[in-house]
């Protein structure tokens, strides 16, 4: 064993520039791992959170709505009251959390709140924004029946799912996750080879020593081990920081800032990155045993 | 002891063949001078006993294994019974002449209590005592092959081979190193010795083995060469 940790910090300090570069690769490489990972459960969690949340909006026809779907023009008292009573039915309630009927002015009210400042609140006026019954069901995946109940009925102009706007914001998260997952793998890549670059020079520069030893018969694992373990020690290295730099960001940037500025979303919290990150440095120690094995083994056939 | 038979070896991009057809044996306790030109197979034939290579053809025993069908992990095994050296020594310059002896033993993970009884014993037996703590520059050619006989023999192997041990010393310095040789052949150790050095052949009248373009073209007991 003593020889073993003597052959391993002759080797660093013999290719410091290669573990270093090792080092930093492997760190930079999982950091983006583990922030894509990070990305991903923070999708989950607002997914699970805004689909919470998510109504289907049945607009009903207003003057200005377009000819084709609204022939009869604004809908009228008797026709909202149809559609309240079919909300109301035994077939859908059971569908159905709660429900409730926006009118016109709280529409507009709602408008001009959302949109103050914008140009646009001021050519607004309350007529063209449509009544509304907002639907909660009590589960956001079967926004289809309402949909289907109500989609071509008299005096209803459209039928909207919240979550068809909410999954156009996830995609684009998603993409930037599988963006940095990605990324991330081409530097696994070039950490893995990096990784076999330096245990093949290092094992270049001691590559009489390894000859006299496999004369007198030293065991392939004997000859093996310090180079394997040179590798796995920088990548764990690397790994153990880019653990450090993924907690930092959840703790300084997502939590420290992110949360303090937009109060109403649940962040990922310490709690997951803890998770991430025994990830990361099992996925860097398995690499560089792969990549340095792998090199030394093909450097060293008998 | 050492069994080969009908061995050929070639090696890729060449057209003549480095061993054709070749058998010899070699019983427990003999001592072989493999001679030759250059070039005509002795060190082909050293690597073949040492499984450092394989034949192309035919087979080849050394010390009961069968060295063609060796699975790779047992070389490491077979070899810890036989001791090496060669005309530059492959002495490691950091360490000196007992670490370098020592090293030999922990590699294939000798205990410390083993180590620090063999090394100064055999240092003693090549005549390097009082020099253990000498690095291999200091040392003129003669005492760094004594070295390389000591880290070959620390192990008590029963076959020695040696690819020319002499090439690179004066005719005293090799005088000493075979009457060396010839006492470790006397303890029990097989020797197969490649070499190039006629004095030494015909003085020592032991059994010479002698290869021509790849092929034996003698082998004879109390030869010369």
């Amino acid at each position: 064993m003593k020889f073993v940790f003597s052959e391993i910090s002759q080797g660093f300090r013999r290719n410091l520039s290669m573990v270093i570069s090792v080092i930093l690769v492997t760190f930079i490489s999982l950091t983006f791992v583990g922030t894509a990972s990070l990305l991903q459960m923070q999708i989950g969690q607002m997914k699970n959170y805004w689909y919470d949340r998510a109504q289907v909006a049945i607009y009903m026809c207003s003057d200005v709505s377009a000819q084709d779907l609204c022939p009869q023009g604004e809908a009228s008292d008797d026709l909202k009251a149809s559609v309240q009573e079919k909300l109301e039915s035994k077939t859908l309630s059971a569908y159905i959390d709660k429900f409730y009927f926006e009118d016109h002015e709280q529409a507009y009210a709602t408008f001009q709140e959302q949109f103050e400042g914008n140009a646009v609140a001021k050519y607004v006026t309350a007529n063209q924004l449509n009544e509304t019954f907002w639907v909660k069901l009590t589960d956001s995946t079967k926004s289809q029946i309402i949909t289907e109940s109500f989609t071509g009925v008299a005096g209803v102009e459209e039928v909207r799912d919240q979550r068809s706007y909410l999954d156009q914001i996830f995609s684009i998260l998603n993409a930037a996750s599988l963006a940095a997952i990605g990324i991330a793998g081409l530097m696994l890549i070039s950490a893995a080879l990096l990784i076999s670059t330096t245990i093949r020079l290092s094992a270049f520069s001691r590559r009489r020593e390894l000859g006299i030893m496999r004369l007198v018969g030293a065991s392939n694992f004997y000859i093996q081990l310090p180079f394997i373990l040179e590798g796995v020690l920088a990548a764990t290295i690397g790994s153990i920081l880019a653990g450090g730099a993924v907690l930092a960001i959840v703790q300084f940037f997502v939590q420290g800032y992110l949360a303090e500025r937009l109060p109403f979303t649940s962040f990922v919290g310490l709690s997951d990155g803890l998770l991430v990150v025994p990830v990361l440095i099992g996925a860097g120690i398995i690499l560089a045993a792969l990549a340095s094995g792998l090199a030394i083994r093909r450097y060293l056939r008998i | 002891m050492i069994s080969i038979a009908n061995v050929s070896k070639q090696y890729k991009g060449s057209p003549r063949p480095a061993l054709n057809n070749v058998s010899l044996e070699v019983a427990k306790g003999d001592f072989v001078f493999l001679v030759g030109a250059s070039g005509s197979g002795k060190s082909s034939l050293m690597r073949l006993m040492l499984r450092e290579d394989v034949p192309t053809k035919g087979s080849v025993h050394v010390l009961g294994e069968n060295l063609v069908g060796i699975p790779s992990r047992r070389v490491p095994f077979f070899r810890r019974r036989l001791g090496v050296v060669f005309q530059d020594f492959r002495l490691l310059p950091n360490k000196t002449v007992s670490q370098n002896v020592a090293f030999s033993l922990e590699v294939i993970g000798k205990s410390k209590g083993f180590i620090q009884e063999a090394v100064p014993e055999v240092l003693r037996l090549v005549g390097l005592e009082g020099k253990a703590d000498r690095l291999p520059g200091e040392l003129s050619g003669g005492e760094q092959q004594r070295v390389a006989l000591a880290r070959a023999i620390v192990n008590k192997p029963a076959l020695l081979l040696a690819d020319e041990p002499t090439g690179n010393l004066d005719p005293a310095t090799s005088q000493d190193i075979m009457a060396l040789i010839e006492r470790i052949n006397l303890a029990g150790t097989t020797v197969i010795m490649a070499t190039h050095d006629r004095g030494i052949v015909d003085r020592l009248k032991k059994r010479v083995v002698e290869l021509r373009d790849g092929e034996i073209i003698r082998d004879q007991v109390g030869g010369s060469y």
